[in-house]
C-alpha cells in the first residue's frame, strides 16, 4: 500500500483507550472489592520471611548499561535496514534496474556492521561473569597459598 | 451507509476493536487453562478439572479470585510507578491486535459490503508492532524498580537485558520477510503468500532460517521456558512481580499470555501464510479457521516446550542471543538479499 490515510490510525487511539481503560478499571475494582488488612510486617519488602537487609536502591552491575548501549547502536542499524528492505524489490526490478547499486550498498553497510560486532565480541562485552569467575578463582588460589604459608610457618615454629 | 461520516467510521471501528479484544481475552483465558491441563498430562496428573465440565470454567473462577484478593502496596515502593507498571505491560501487549488480519475479505450476504477481517490496514503495520512491543520493556523494568525489593530489581534488570538482546534478533529476522514482500502492511504480506493453492508460505519459500530465528527470539521475548530467567523461582522468587498481588499481578500474567498470543499471530502472519490454505479462495471463512489452527499450534508449542526443557543460565542466555542468534539473523538477510540480486524472491 502506498496511500496514506490518517483515518487508518484512528483504531490505534481507540485501542489504546480500550486497553488502558480495561487495565485501570481492573485495578480500581480490586482496590474497591478486595479485602484490606494492612499490618506493618505485611507491607515490608519480601525477603523470604526475614527482615529486609539494607535498601534495594543500590548500584548494580555495569554490564546491564553496556548491553543497553550496544543494543541502541545495533537497533539503529536495524532501523536503517527496514526502508531498504521495503524498496529493494521495486528498485531491483526491471522498472528501475538498480539491483547492483542497492545490493552492494547494503552489503557494504552490513559488513561494516559486522566489523563493529566482531570488535564488541572480541572486547568481551557479552562474556557474563567470566572475569568475575577468574577473579574468584584467583582469590581462592591466593587464600590457599596464604593458608599453606601459615601452616608451614606454624610447623617450623 | 455513509462510510465518510467520521462518527459512523469510528463507531464501526470501535465495535471491531471490541470484538477482537474479547476474542483475544477469551483465547488467553483458555490458553492458561490449556497450559495447566496439558502440563498436567505431560507430568502424569490431571490438572484443574473441577470447576465446570472438564474444568472449562476455571479461568472465570481464577478471575473472580484475583479481584477479591488483597491488593498489597509495600510501604517503601514508589507508588505511582508501582501502579503504572502493570498498566503499561497490559496496554502495550493489547495494542498490537489492531493490525493482525484474522481472515480474508468477506462478502456480507444480502448487501454489497466487502469487509476485510482486520481492524485496520496501516502501511507501517509491522513497524507499529515492533515499536509497541518494545515499549513493553518499560512495564517490566519499572515494575522491578518501583517495588523496592531486591528480587524485583534483579528480575527487572535481567528481564530488560534479555528483552532488548532478543529484540534485535527478532527485528533482523523480520527483514527477510520484508525483503520478499516489499511492504510493511500485514494484510498485503499475507495476500502475497496466497499462491500455490494457498501454500506459498514464506517459511517454505526462502525464509526457513528466518522463521527459526524469529521463533527462538519470540520465545525469549515473552519470557517463557527455556528463557524464563526473569521469573526463575529458585533464585529470584517471582522476579519483577514478586511484590505484586491481586489484579495487578493478574495484569502481568495476562500481559505475558497476550504477548504469547500476539507473537504467535505475527509468526503465523509473516511465515505461515496467515489465513492462507487450500480452499480459501472459494470459502473465505475457512481462512479464519486456518488462522486459528496455526495460532493454536504455536501456543501448544509454547506449552510443550515448557513441559520439556530446563532453564538457561544467564551468561548462557546472553552469549546465545548475541553470539549465535544475531549472526545467524544477519546471515539470513545476506542470503535473502543475494537471492534477491539473482531475482529469485
Amino acid at each position: 500500500m502506498t496511500r496514506f490515510d490518517l483515518r487508518d490510525y484512528l483504531p490505534v487511539l481507540l485501542m489504546f483507550v480500550v486497553a488502558a481503560g480495561f487495565a485501570v478499571t481492573n485495578i480500581l475494582l480490586t482496590q474497591l472489592v478486595g479485602q484490606r488488612k494492612q499490618t506493618r510486617t505485611k507491607l515490608m519488602p519480601y525477603e523470604c520471611g526475614k527482615d529486609p537487609v539494607g535498601s534495594a536502591r543500590e548500584r548494580f552491575s555495569v554490564k546491564f548499561y553496556l548491553i543497553a548501549m550496544i543494543f541502541i547502536l545495533f537497533d539503529i542499524e536495524v532501523i536503517f535496514l527496514v526502508p531498504w528492505a521495503v524498496v529493494f524489490k521495486t528498485l531491483a526490478g526491471p522498472e528501475y534496474g538498480l539491483r547492483n547499486l542497492v545490493y552492494t550498498e547494503m552489503m557494504v553497510f552490513v559488513i561494516l556492521l559486522l566489523a563493529g560486532y566482531i570488535y564488541v565480541v572480541k572486547k568481551g562485552a557479552f562474556d557474563w561473569g567470566e572475569r568475575a569467575r577468574h577473579e574468584a578463582e584467583a582469590e581462592a588460589r591466593a587464600l590457599e597459598d596464604l593458608r599453606k604459608k601459615e601452616l608451614a610457618a606454624r610447623r617450623a615454629a | 451507509m455513509d462510510w465518510n461520516n467520521p462518527w459512523i467510521f469510528a463507531g464501526v471501528k470501535f465495535i471491531a476493536i471490541n470484538v477482537a479484544f474479547v476474542a483475544v481475552l477469551m483465547i488467553v483465558a483458555y490458553s492458561v487453562l490449556a497450559e495447566r491441563r496439558v502440563l498436567g498430562f505431560i507430568q502424569g496428573r490431571l490438572g484443574p478439572n473441577r470447576v465446570g465440565p472438564g474444568g472449562l470454567l476455571q479461568p472465570f473462577a481464577d478471575l473472580l479470585k484475583f479481584i477479591l484478593k488483597e491488593d498489597i502496596i509495600p510501604d517503601k515502593s514508589t507508588r505511582f510507578v508501582y501502579f503504572l507498571a502493570p498498566v503499561i505491560a497490559i496496554t502495550t501487549a493489547l495494542m498490537t491486535i489492531v493490525v493482525y488480519p484474522f481472515g480474508p475479505t468477506i462478502h456480507i450476504p444480502f448487501t454489497d459490503w466487502y469487509v476485510p477481517l482486520v481492524v485496520t490496514r496501516m502501511d507501517v503495520g509491522l513497524l507499529y508492532v515492533l515499536g509497541i512491543t518494545s515499549v513493553g520493556v518499560y512495564g517490566i523494568a519499572l515494575a522491578g524498580w518501583s517495588s523496592n525489593n531486591k528480587y524485583s530489581l534483579m528480575g527487572g534488570l535481567r528481564s530488560s537485558a534479555q528483552l532488548i538482546s532478543y529484540e534485535l534478533s527478532l527485528g533482523l529476522a523480520l527483514i527477510g520477510v520484508i525483503l520478499q514482500s516489499g511492504t510493511l502492511d500485514l494484510y498485503s504480506i499475507v495476500e502475497r503468500q496466497s499462491g500455490w493453492y494457498g501454500m506459498h508460505w514464506n517459511i517454505f519459500w526462502l525464509q526457513p532460517l528466518g522463521f527459526l530465528v524469529y521463533l527462538i527470539s519470540a520465545i525469549a521475548e515473552t519470557n517463557r521456558v527455556p528463557f524464563d530467567l526473569p521469573e526463575a523461582e529458585t533464585e529470584l522468587v517471582a522476579g519483577f512481580h514478586t511484590e505484586y498481588s491481586a489484579m495487578k499481578f493478574a495484569l502481568f500474567f495476562m500481559a505475558e499470555y497476550v504477548n504469547m498470543l500476539t507473537v504467535s499471530m505475527l509468526a503465523t502472519t509473516l511465515f505461515l501464510g496467515g489465513w492462507n490454505g487450500p480452499g480459501v479462495q472459494t470459502f473465505p471463512l475457512l481462512g479464519v479457521l486456518y488462522f486459528l489452527i496455526k495460532v493454536i499450534f504455536f501456543i501448544f508449542l509454547y506449552i510443550w516446550l515448557r513441559g520439556t526443557l530446563p532453564r538457561f543460565r544467564f551468561d548462557q542466555l546472553m552469549s546465545f542471543g548475541w553470539k549465535f542468534l544475531l549472526p545467524v539473523a544477519i546471515l539470513n538477510i545476506i542470503i535473502t538479499a543475494t537471492l534477491g540480486w539473482f531475482g529469485w524472491i
